[in-house]
C-alpha cells in the first residue's frame, strides 16, 4: 500500500491557495441533499459541524457528554497561537511554521504545518468576531504572551481559560445552527462502530448512553473529531471520559493509525499524591513565563522550599538550556524533571515533584500583576493541594497529556477510508513528534473552521447523485449486531475485578515502559504483559448493571477493551523507531550528555499502521517525509 | 477518615427514588469528593451492587458537569467550588453526608445523581451567540475593546453551565446563567448589534423551559463556582426593558 498524502503542487506559500482554487464545489441547492455525521463537539467537531451546517449541509453532531459545551477542549488553559505579529517582535507565518516543524523534531509534513500557521491569522479574527474575550492591552488591542519552545510572543489567551472561551464560541456557533435546524444534536451518544459500504464510510453505530439503545445513523461522509487517547495512562491531564474508541474502531475497519507512540508528557502538572487518584491536574504552561523551575542542589533535601537559600538551589532548566531556560519545550522540560527526580532530587511528600517558583516574579511585578495573569490557576492549586503558591513554590511533575498520534490523514484530512475524515487531536497531523504549547487549540479549530469545509466539499461534490444513504442495509445490520455482541460479551464475563483496576494496571505498565523513556527490552516486555492483561480482562472483568439503561461501568469497559489494543500498538510503534525524537525517547539512542539522538537517515518517515486482525501483528507502512523548505537540523535549545 | 453517606438512588426518570445508607472507612482526607464516590463504587461493584451514577468529566472545575447537592448545598460546603474540586478535608471524621441530585423542575433526574440540563443548551440555541458565519471575519484589531471591558465580559463569559444557580434557587430560576451570557455579549461591540433580539428570545426560552422567576434572593451568586455576580441579572433586566421600551427586534 502506497500512502498518497495529496500535497498540492506549487511553492509552500501557495499550496493551500492552489488547493482551494481547484477544489470542487457543491452548489448550495445540492448541499441539502447531503448528510454529514460529525462525531465530537470539541473545538474540531463543533467548529466543523457549525461551519458545515451554515453552508447548508444536513449535519448530525454527536458527543458523549450531556452538552456539547463540555467537550474536553473546555479544559485547555494556556492559550492559542497565531502569527499575528501584533508585538512587532519578528513573528511571521514562516517563523511559526519553522518553530512548529523544529519543535516537532522534523516528523511532520511541511505543507500541513505551513497551512496551520497560515490559517492561524483567520482563527483569531473568527474567535474575536464570535465574542471570545481575549486578553487586551489597555489601548484596546489584543495582548499575547510566549509559550514553551519559541522566542516570540504569539500566544493569545483568555485568562487561564482559553480553551473554555474558544469552545464556547464554537459551541454557540453550533447551537445557532441547531436552532436553525441545520444541525441535529445527539449529546449523550457514543459512537461504537463505523459502517462502510462499498469501501466508503457511510455511517456509524451509536449507543444512547441514557437509554442504552443502539442506533444507526447514515451519511455521505463521517468526520471523527473525537480528541486524544492520552487517558490510556489512566493518570493523565485528560478528562475522565476521553478515550480512543472511535478512532480505534475506525482503525479496525481499515483506517491506518499513525505515530501512536508519540504521547506528550506535560512538564507542569500536579504530582500524584496517592493510589486513589483519578487524574492529574494540569497547571498551565503559561506559568513558565514567570515561574522559575528548580530542585534542591542536594539529594534527599528535607527543608521547606523557602528555607533553602538561593545558592543551594539548582535551576536546572536555566543551567542546561540557557537560551530557552524555563520555556524549553515540553519534551525537554519533562525529561529534565524526570532526570532530576530519578536522581534523587525530587521534592514533596512522595519526592516526585520539582518546584515552580514565583517569588522573583512577585517581587518584580507585584502580587496583583501575577494574580491578574494567573489568579485562577493559583486558586485551583490551593483548592487541590491546600497550599498557597503566592507564599511558597508550587510542586509540579510531568504527566501524560496529549497524543500527537492518531488516524493517518492526507492533506485533505481524509483517512485511508474514503469519506472518513479525522480532525483535531484525533488525527496525527501537524505536530510531529512533539507538540508546541498552544498549537493544539489552533489545529483543532482550523481543521474544523477552515480546512474541512473545503476538503469535504471536494469529496462530496461526487456524491450529489448518490441519493439518501439507507441505514437498513446488511452492512449496518452487521455492524449493529457486532456492537450488541461486544456489549453482551462484556456483561457476561461477571468476573471479580473492576474496569478501573484493569485501566490503572495498564496505565502503570505503559507509563513505566512506554512513557517518558523507552527501551527495546522494556517495550517487548510491555507487549507481552499487555496481552496477558487483555486476556485476563476478557475472563475476569466485572461489569455491573444492565445493558438497556444508563451504565457508566459498561461505557468504561468498552473503552478499556480498546485501550489494550491501542497500548500494544503504541509499544510496537515505539519499538520500531530506533531513534529518539520528540516525545519518543529511546534510551539506547542518546548523546553522551543525555539529549535525544534523532536518526534522519533511517527514520525520516511517518509510521502508519494497518490492523491485521485480532491475533495478527500490525503492519507498518511508511510515508516518507520530504523537506524542501527547511532542512532538518539537530534540535538544540541550549 | 470514616464517613456515613446517605445517597439518593433513583432507577430512572419515572421511578421513585429513595435515600440509601453507605459506610466508608479509612478514607484519605486528600481525596476529592468524586474520588470518594469512585471508592464507594468500586466497593459496590465487587459486592455485586449497582454503582451510583453521577455526572463528571474534567474533574478540574471547568466542564460544569459534576453538580450534586451535598448536605443540602449545591456543590457542597466550600463556596465557589465545583463538586470535583471539593476534598474530604472539608468534612469531619465520622460525619454523615447527605448526597442528592440537583432538584429543579427544569432539570429532571435521569438516574441517581444525574440530571438533565439540556434546557441550558436550548436557551443558548435561542440567541446566546453572535450571528457570524465562518471564514471571513474582519481583522481582530479592527474591533478594539478596552482592557476593562474585555475583563468584565470575561467575568460573565466564565459561566461553566453547571446549574448550581438553578439548584440552589428556591424558585428554580435560571436567571444567573442566562444573564451571564446576555451580559457577556452585551458588553462587547461584537454582540451589541443583536442585543435586543437576544435578550427577548433567551428570556422567552428560559420561561418556556419551566425555570422559575427570579425573586432576587441572591442565593445563586453564593453557590456559583465561578462567582458570577447577580449584577448580571440586573443587566439582563435592563437589557430586557430596553428592548421592550424601544420595541425593536435587533
Ligand atoms: C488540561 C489540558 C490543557 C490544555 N491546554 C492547552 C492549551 O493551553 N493550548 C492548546 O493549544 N492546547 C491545550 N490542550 C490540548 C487541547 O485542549 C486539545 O488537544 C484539544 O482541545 C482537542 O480538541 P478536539 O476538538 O480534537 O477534541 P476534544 O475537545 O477532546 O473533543 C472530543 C469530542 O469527542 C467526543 N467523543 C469522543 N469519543 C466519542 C465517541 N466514541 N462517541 C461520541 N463522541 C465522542 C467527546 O464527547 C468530545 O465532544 C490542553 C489539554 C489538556 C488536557
Ligand atoms: S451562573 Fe454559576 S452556578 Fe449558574 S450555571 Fe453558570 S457557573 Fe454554574
Ligand atoms: S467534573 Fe468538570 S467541573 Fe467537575
Amino acid at each position: 500500500m502506497i500512502l498518497d498524502s495529496k500535497i498540492p503542487q506549487g511553492p509552500l506559500e501557495q499550496k493551500w491557495d492552489n488547493y482551494k482554487k481547484k477544489a470542487k464545489l457543491v452548489n448550495p441547492a445540492n448541499r441539502k441533499k447531503l448528510d454529514i455525521i460529525v462525531v465530537g463537539t470539541g473545538l474540531a467537531g463543533s467548529s466543523a459541524a457549525a461551519s458545515l451546517g451554515e453552508m447548508g449541509y444536513n449535519v448530525k453532531s454527536f458527543c458523549f457528554q450531556d452538552s456539547p459545551r463540555r467537550a474536553h477542549s473546555v479544559a485547555a488553559q494556556g492559550g492559542v497561537n497565531a502569527a499575528k505579529n501584533y508585538k512587532n517582535d519578528g513573528d511571521s507565518v514562516y517563523r511559526m511554521f519553522a518553530d512548529t516543524l523544529k519543535g516537532g523534531d522534523f516528523r511532520a509534513r511541511e505543507a500541513n504545518v505551513y497551512r496551520m500557521a497560515e490559517c492561524s491569522l483567520n482563527l483569531i479574527d473568527q474567535a474575536v468576531a464570535q465574542g471570545v474575550p481575549f486578553g487586551r492591552e489597555y489601548g484596546g488591542y489584543l495582548n499575547n504572551r510566549s509559550f514553551g519552545g519559541v522566542q516570540v510572543s504569539r500566544t493569545f489567551y483568555a485568562r487561564g481559560q482559553t480553551g473554555q472561551q474558544l469552545l464556547l464560541g464554537a459551541y454557540q456557533a453550533l447551537m445557532r445552527q441547531v436552532g436553525k435546524g441545520s444541525v441535529q444534536l445527539f449529546s449523550r451518544h457514543e459512537m461504537l462502530d463505523l459502517v462502510i459500504i462499498d469501501g466508503k464510510a457511510r455511517g456509524i453505530i451509536v449507543r444512547n448512553l441514557d437509554t442504552g439503545e443502539i442506533e444507526r445513523h447514515a451519511a455521505h461522509a463521517v468526520i471523527l473529531a473525537t480528541g486524544g487517547y492520552g487517558k490510556i495512562y489512566y493518570l493523565s491531564t485528560l478528562a475522565m471520559g476521553c478515550n480512543g474508541s472511535a478512532i480505534w474502531r475506525a482503525h479496525k475497519k481499515g483506517a491506518l493509525m499513525a505515530s501512536p507512540s508519540w504521547i506528550q508528557v506535560h512538564p507542569t502538572s500536579l504530582p500524584q499524591s496517592g493510589d486513589y487518584q483519578s487524574k492529574l491536574t494540569l497547571m498551565s504552561e503559561s506559568l513558565r513565563n514567570d515561574g522559575r523551575i528548580w530542585v534542591p542542589a542536594k539529594q534527599d533535601e528535607n527543608r521547606a522550599p523557602n528555607d533553602i537559600p538561593e545558592n543551594e538551589r539548582d535551576y536546572y532548566l536555566e543551567r542546561r538550556y540557557p537560551a530557552f531556560g524555563n520555556l524549553a519545550p515540553r519534551d525537554i522540560s519533562s525529561r529534565a524533571a524526570k532526570e532530576r527526580i530519578d536522581a534523587g532530587y525530587g521534592t514533596g511528600p512522595l519526592k516526585n515533584a520539582v518546584y515552580l517558583d514565583f517569588s522573583k516574579a512577585i517581587k518584580e511585578q507585584g502580587k496583583e500583576k501575577i494574580k491578574e495573569k494567573y489568579g485562577n490557576l493559583f486558586d485551583m492549586y490551593l483548592k487541590i493541594t491546600g497550599y498557597d503558591a503566592y507564599k511558597e513554590p508550587m510542586m509540579i511533575s510531568p504527566s501524560a497529556h496529549f497524543s500527537m498520534g492518531g488516524l493517518w490523514v492526507d492533506y485533505e484530512l481524509m483517512t485511508t477510508i474514503p469519506g472518513l475524515f479525522a480532525l483535531g487531536e484525533a488525527n496525527f497531523a501537524d505536530h510531529g513528534a512533539n507538540r508546541l504549547g498552544a498549537n493544539s487549540l489552533l489545529q483543532a479549530s482550523v481543521d474544523g473552521y477552515f480546512i474541512a469545509p473545503y476538503t469535504i466539499a471536494n469529496y462530496l461534490a461526487d456524491e450529489i447523485h448518490t441519493g439518501k444513504i439507507s441505514p437498513d442495509t446488511p452492512e449496518f445490520e452487521q455492524a449493529e449486531n457486532a456492537v450488541k455482541k461486544q456489549i453482551q460479551d462484556l456483561m457476561n464475563i461477571k468476573g471479580t475485578k473492576t474496569v478501573d483496576y484493569f485501566h490503572k494496571t495498564l496505565g502503570k505498565l505503559l507509563y513505566d515502559y512506554c512513557g517518558l523513556a523507552r527501551n527495546e527490552k522494556g517495550l517487548q516486555y510491555a507487549i507481552q504483559e499487555i496481552r496477558k492483561l487483555k486476556q485476563e480482562f476478557h475472563k475476569d472483568v466485572r461489569v455491573s448493571g444492565q445493558v438497556n439503561t444508563m451504565n457508566a461501568e459498561l461505557e468504561k469497559a468498552g473503552r478499556v477493551a480498546d485501550y489494550f489494543e491501542i497500548g500494544e500498538l503504541m509499544c510496537y510503534d515505539a519499538l520500531t523507531r530506533n531513534e529518539s525524537c520528540g516525545a519518543h525517547f529511546r534510551e539506547e539512542f542518546q548523546t553522551p550528555d543525555g539529549e535525544a539522538m534523532r536518526n534522519d537517515a533511517e527514520y525520516q518517515f511517518i509510521s502508519a499502521w494497518k490492523w491485521t486482525g485480532e491475533n495478527g501483528e500490525p503492519e507498518l507502512i511508511r510515508e516518507p517525509l520530504i523537506f524542501e523548505e527547511i532542512q532538518p537540523t539537530v534540535r538544540s535549545y541550549k | 477518615m470514616d464517613l456515613h453517606l446517605k445517597i439518593w438512588r433513583q432507577k430512572d426518570r419515572k421511578s421513585e427514588g429513595k435515600l440509601v445508607n453507605y459506610d466508608l472507612k479509612g478514607l484519605n482526607p486528600h481525596m476529592s469528593f468524586l474520588e470518594m464516590l469512585d471508592t464507594l463504587n468500586e466497593k459496590l461493584i465487587i459486592e455485586g451492587d449497582e454503582p451510583v451514577e453521577f455526572d463528571h468529566d474534567c474533574r478540574e472545575g471547568i466542564c460544569g458537569q459534576c453538580g450534586m447537592m451535598i448536605n443540602g448545598i449545591a456543590h457542597g460546603p466550600l463556596k465557589h467550588t465545583t463538586t470535583c474540586q471539593l476534598h474530604l478535608r472539608s468534612f469531619k471524621d465520622g460525619e454523615t453526608i447527605l448526597i442528592e441530585p440537583f432538584k429543579a423542575e427544569a432539570f429532571p433526574v435521569k438516574k441517581d445523581l444525574k440530571v438533565d440540563r439540556s434546557a441550558f443548551d436550548r436557551i443558548i440555541s435561542s440567541g446566546g451567540f453572535v450571528s457570524v458565519n465562518t471564514g471571513q471575519a474582519p481583522d481582530a484589531t479592527a474591533i478594539p475593546v478596552t482592557h476593562q471591558t474585555a475583563e468584565e465580559a470575561f467575568d460573565s463569559a466564565a459561566c461553566i453551565g453547571c446549574g448550581a444557580c438553578v439548584a440552589t434557587c428556591k424558585n428554580g430560576s435560571a436567571a444567573l446563567f442566562t444573564s451571564a451570557k446576555i451580559t457577556h455579549m452585551a458588553l462587547l461591540p461584537q454582540g451589541k448589534e443583536e442585543r435586543s433580539k437576544r435578550v427577548l428570545d433567551m428570556v422567552a426560552q428560559m420561561d418556556a423551559e419551566l425555570f422559575g422567576h427570579c425573586s432576587n434572593t441572591e442565593a445563586c451568586e453564593v453557590e456559583c463556582p465561578q462567582g458570577i455576580s447577580v449584577l448580571n441579572i440586573a443587566r439582563m433586566n435592563f437589557e430586557y426593558n430596553r428592548a421592550l421600551f424601544f420595541n425593536k427586534k435587533g
